[in-house]
């Protein structure tokens, strides 16, 4: 399917989701009084027999969910991130999870950038809280045509996945005929002088970057990290191996997201430098999407600085 | 800021309250219109009440706030606190103009209470529904382990709930027969998604409550004749939690916003918040908060 650039990546899920409802008469979905706002009300008007509305009640939608699931549907669960990831974290852990469920839990609002609605409703530690969780995917879409991609992907797997969608419109960078599978990174711009890593939201950033330091000189591969589990370590050790220093870009902690999944890789296998921008160990605030990028770090200037920074590093081990 | 209950000394409240009320929902349509978002609807329903709580029913004042015998308000329905705000501001707890600031970077008004920007004001942070109810009976029994007087008040939405640990919190208001607890239902029929009934039905609220061993009582939320009198109801209750179901109106003051859920959380354009403070005209005794010049 093709979008314009700067379609949410929630429209372009609501979008696939019709279309799952269409050729797959298992696909079931659930939302908690979100049904807008997560783009799920084309399913709704044109599946309203296989649509719940759960009401404000996370936990035992995703209970509800598993039970579906359980006995046969593939059901999709909606509602922002931190609603779905910290408040139902336990139903996810133990009937999801533990079950080996084949729920989907697609989750929008994912991130730092969700407005004027502050602390409370952002959610940039929900990537580690599902990572931990044991066989549950994990995938972040970076553009409206990944999300479309993903949403199918992930009807199509069996077994519990939990999907990020962000708040902030992207630009469009993947294509309708760039593969999309889940668990392979995409390297998207070779380079051999450092290699980033990007997951979600921050792709275009990352690309930002990397054409900065092109005309700087120095050469960055570029890499969407689209499904942070199962992580694709060939790919993170070819990048190890051959520019020697990483730097990782997430809209998400520091703490157990991307830049830890890709540490882990390396310092067990083949140690290089890395750095790491991301959110710091803090809560959020209010404030608009840019004016939050920019005080908490993740713009495209911060992921130049800290490229220059871990070849500076690697330069000092040599 | 407890009166006298002679009817003469009610009679001439009301107008105070109704006024203050009046200036909440100004100052709520300012504030989202100025910023460009917010929860307009469900804070316009909430003023009657608010400006009842501070102006006639809760023990407190801007320089008590250290006293741990005064009044305390959980606000576990976060996302009305534009009126919440107001009334701080109307009572001398924050700056009028600090209004002006409310759900931007580097704000103490968060779009959510945080409590980590108003230590002192905020008890407990709140945005994801349910989670007040179960900190006010925590504040709750803190009180009557430290032998402190005074009450604690909460307020949670109809739609709000839906979510399981309300029920659960429910019933520990009423096993430890928090007395000293006071919850205010903002009963609107309405929540994002549409009507209450039709995507989760509470009814019969007021029987299911009195099953779980609350004290209830039902109301019309905008009638000050019967707020005041509800919270004086509730404070006479010795030995069990007392509930105040307020039937109130999403909207309410705005005819065009008025049990519209589109209204929960839409901001109203230039022309439709000019419209508005039109219909409510303005209060005799507040003015409304200054904007900086620049942005207007
Ligand atoms: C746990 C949780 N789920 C979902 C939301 C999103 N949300 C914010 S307000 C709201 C509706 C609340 O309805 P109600 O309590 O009736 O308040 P009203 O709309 O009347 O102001 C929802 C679903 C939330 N804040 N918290």
């Amino acid at each position: 399917m093709n979008f314009r650039s700067h379609t949410p990546v929630r429209d372009a899920f609501g979008k696939a989701l019709l279309e799952l409802g269409n050729s797959n008469p298992d696909v079931v979905v659930l939302t908690a009084d979100l049904t807008e706002a997560i783009r799920v009300h084309w399913f709704a008007k044109a599946f309203p027999h296989r649509f719940f509305q759960m009401g404000i009640s996370e936990n035992d939608m995703i209970g509800t969910a598993a039970g579906l699931a359980l006995a046969g549907k593939i059901p999709f669960v909606t509602t922002f991130a931190v609603f779905a990831t910290s408040l139902a974290n336990l139903p996810v852990r133990l009937s999801v999870g533990y079950n080996q469920a084949n729920v989907k839990i697609a989750a929008s609002h994912g991130g730092i950038t969700v407005g004027g609605d502050g602390a409370s409703h952002q959610s940039f530690d929900d990537l580690a809280l599902m990572r931990m969780i044991p066989g549950m995917t994990v995938v972040a879409p970076s553009d409206a045509t990944e999300a479309y991609k993903a949403t199918l992907a992930i009807a199509e797997h069996k077994g519990p996945v939990y999907m990020r969608l962000g708040r902030i419109p992207t630009p469009l960078i993947t294509t309708p005929e760039s593969p999309f599978n889940l668990g392979k990174a995409q390297v998207l711009r070779a380079g051999s002088d450092v290699a980033i890593f990007s997951i979600g939201t921050m792709l275009s950033i990352t690309i930002e970057a990397a054409q900065t330091l092109e005309t700087k000189g120095v050469s960055a591969r570029v890499i969407n990290i689209h499904t942070l589990k199962p992580l694709d370590s060939d790919v993170i050790l070819e990048a190890a191996r051959e520019c020697g220093c990483l730097v990782t870009v997430e809209e998400h902690t520091i703490l157990g997201g991307l830049g830890g999944a890709v540490s882990e890789v390396i310092s067990c296998n083949y140690p290089v430098p890395i750095e790491m921008v991301g959110i710091k160990d803090t809560f959020g605030e209010s404030g608009g999407p840019e004016e939050i990028l920019k005080k908490y770090g993740l713009t495209a200037r911060n992921v130049v600085k800290a490229c220059y920074k871990v070849i500076e590093r690697k330069r000092n081990r040599a | 800021m407890n009166c006298d209950t002679t009817t003469q000394q009610i009679t001439l409240n009301y107008q105070e309250l109704k006024d203050m009320a009046l200036q909440i929902r100004r100052d709520t349509i300012r504030m989202i219109s100025f910023r460009g978002s917010g929860h307009p609807g469900g804070a316009l329903g909430i003023a009657d009440i608010l400006a009842a709580l501070y102006g006639y029913s809760m023990d407190h004042a801007p320089d008590r706030l250290n006293d741990p015998h005064r009044d305390r308000l959980v606000l576990s329905n976060g996302h009305i606190c534009a009126a919440w705000y107001s009334v701080l501001s109307l009572q001398g707890y924050i700056p009028r103009e600090e209004l002006s600031t409310h759900r931007a970077i580097n704000s103490r008004l968060q779009g959510h209470p945080a409590r980590d920007k108003l230590p002192l004001l905020v008890e407990t942070s709140s945005g994801p529904l349910g989670q007040g109810l179960s900190v006010a009976n925590g504040l709750a029994l803190a009180k009557r382990l430290d032998g402190h007087s005074g009450r604690v008040y909460c307020i949670v939405g109809d739609g709000e709930m839906q979510e399981g640990i309300i029920w659960e919190a429910l019933l520990t208001s009423s096993h430890f027969k928090l007395a000293n607890l006071t919850l205010i239902v903002a009963f609107n029929n309405l929540q994002i998604d549409g009507e209450v009934a039709k995507i989760k039905n509470l009814e019969p609220l007021a029987e299911k409550l009195s099953r779980f061993g609350w004290k209830v009582i039902d109301i019309n939320g905008h009638d000050f004749d019967q707020i005041v009198q509800a919270f004086e109801a509730a404070k006479g209750e010795k030995n069990q939690p007392a509930v105040i179901i307020a039937r109130t109106i999403m909207g309410k003051g705005i005819p065009f916003m008025e049990n519209d859920p589109k209204w929960h959380g839409a901001c109203p354009s230039p022309e439709e918040a000019k419209k508005a403070l039109e219909y409510l005209g303005y209060a005799s005794n507040y003015s409304d908060f200054p904007v900086p010049e620049e942005a207007e």
